[in-house]
């Protein structure tokens, strides 16, 4: 099929000895939302900083939009701006401001124009509801706020592929659902994204592929999300989903 | 009521006469200080380095700063070299060298605590937004590393500055040794010129890093 804009194939991740990620292979293709679960230390993070090259991986292949991603490479850093990544830390410039933030990587990297870099930062700070926020500072911002900011800087380099990795998990609770309706809108304005989460119903609502990770392996896969989180095919993922069930 | 022996201070032109010997002792600093931030910025770079050997003989001029008293460099820088090398130091110059022997040392030692202090994520978020290495250090990891090191180093000034008392051990007449001088030609005239004379001294130091240090504090909260 084509419009594959990732493909991870057998990739083999270790640290020190130990086996993370184990023959994983993937498929992402354009316009597609790839939600990945699983329990605490399976190795969600791995993959995604895998994916951005944070990490050196010990077999298999990643591609993305058909060229390798290695972090040994020269091309490295020209292959990054093609991927957005959001952590879940708090991850901001803290001594620029929310507009610098957006703009810093557009005008240094990209080169592009600073009016144009602004123009468009502020029209995405606009759709996060932050446009009045762009001269203030991230320490002057809320937890929720300033991950908006964080997706908002990376959209703002235009990217083939968006990662999030648990991007609520640091927030307090009633800011969670102001950032995941960024990313709701995000997916159904059609942007590729791969995202890690603990927040199920979100994950329902946003998925088009779920991916449950366990150990370090695919242990399911299902593209009818709805199907699989009512009645997951596996024992293990079961036994994980319960543990979000209260009765 | 009790003679402090501030009189000498309002003789002749005693008064002047101290404020070129702090002068003196605040020049010194500053050049040295100016300096020891020149060479301690790729000093600290260096003591970052990935290769063990750079650590290990950084590691070492340190240690080797922290122990040596600074009164015996002085004399060895001033002394020695006259006899051994044949040099013509004079006595503020091998002030300055001590001093930027010392302080490039603790100026390194700041600039690698402020570069490793900055979290790794700073480092991953400026990688993930495509940033190579050098774009990344020259607007994310310096300005925040400068922002944590101005007010360390101001420390490290006020510390210079009170270090140079030692100065006059080599024959310079700062602050200190205009006191003396004065105090020992009122020996007669005014017997508790001693402690009138030390303890303005005393406030002149106080008076010079006192605003130095709220500054850092100031910068410090600011920048926090
Ligand atoms: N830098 C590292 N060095 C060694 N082990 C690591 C490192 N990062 C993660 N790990 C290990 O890899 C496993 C997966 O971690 P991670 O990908 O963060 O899990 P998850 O995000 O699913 O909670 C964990 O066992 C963790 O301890
Ligand atoms: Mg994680």
């Amino acid at each position: 099929m084509g419009n594959e804009v990732l493909r991870i194939e057998h990739l083999h991740k270790e640290f020190e000895g130990n086996v993370i990620l184990e023959d994983i292979s993937l498929t992402v293709r354009k316009g597609e939302v790839i939600v990945v679960i699983g329990p605490s230390g399976c190795g969600k993070s791995t993959l995604l900083r895998c994916v951005n090259a944070l990490e050196d991986i010990q077999g298999g292949k990643i591609l993305l939009d058909d060229e390798p991603v290695d972090p040994s490479s020269k091309a490295i850093s020209r292959m990054r701006q093609k991927i957005g990544m959001v952590f879940q830390s708090y991850d901001l410039f803290p001594h620029k401001t929310i507009l610098q933030n957006v703009t810093l990587a557009p005008e240094k990297v990209q080169k592009r124009k600073k009016a144009e870099a602004e123009r468009e930062a502020l029209e995405l700070l606009e759709r996060v509801n932050l446009a009045d926020r762009g001269n203030d500072y991230p320490r002057q911002l809320s937890g929720g706020q300033k991950q908006r900011v964080a997706i908002v800087r990376a959209l703002c380099m235009h990217p083939d592929i968006l990662l999030l990795d648990e991007i609520t998990a640091a927030l307090d609770p009633e800011m969670v659902h102001e950032v995941l309706e960024v990313v709701v809108s995000l997916a159904r304005s059609g942007s590729t994204m791969l995202i890690v989460t603990h927040e199920m119903g979100f994950a329902k609502a946003v998925a088009d592929r779920v991916i449950f990770l366990d150990e370090g392996r695919i242990v399911e896969e299902s593209s009818a999300p709805r199907d699989f989180f009512a009645m997951p095919g596996t024992e293990r993922a079961r036994a994980f989903l319960k543990t979000f069930d209260y009765e | 009521m009790t003679n402090l022996g501030l009189d000498v201070l309002f003789k002749g032109s005693n008064f002047l006469r101290l404020l070129g010997g702090l002068w003196v002792a605040v020049r010194i600093s500053l050049v040295s200080v100016a300096i020891s931030i020149a060479l301690g910025i790729p000093a600290g770079i260096l003591m970052t380095s990935k290769k063990k050997g750079i650590r290990v003989i950084f590691r070492i001029y340190l240690e080797i700063v922290r122990i040596m008293p600074q009164m015996v460099l002085l004399f060895i820088v001033y002394f020695g070299t006259t006899r051994v090398f044949g040099w013509d130091l004079s006595a503020e110059a091998s002030a300055i060298i001590v001093f930027v022997f010392w302080g490039c040392a603790e100026m390194g030692d700041l600039v690698r605590g402020a570069l490793i202090s900055i979290p790794k994520i700073q480092y991953e978020s400026a990688a993930a937004l495509g940033m190579d290495q050098m774009t990344s250090f020259r607007y994310v990891i310096l300005p925040q590393t400068i922002r944590r090191l101005i007010p360390l180093s101001i420390n490290l000034i006020t510390r210079m500055i009170k270090t140079t008392s030692l100065v006059m051990m080599i024959g310079i007449v700062e602050v200190l040794k205009v006191g003396q001088q004065i105090i020992e030609a009122n020996r007669k005239a005014s017997p508790n010129a001693a402690f009138g004379v030390f303890a303005v001294v005393l406030l002149m130091y106080f008076l010079i890093c006192w605003p130095v240090s709220r500054l850092a504090v100031y910068l410090e909260k600011r920048w926090a």
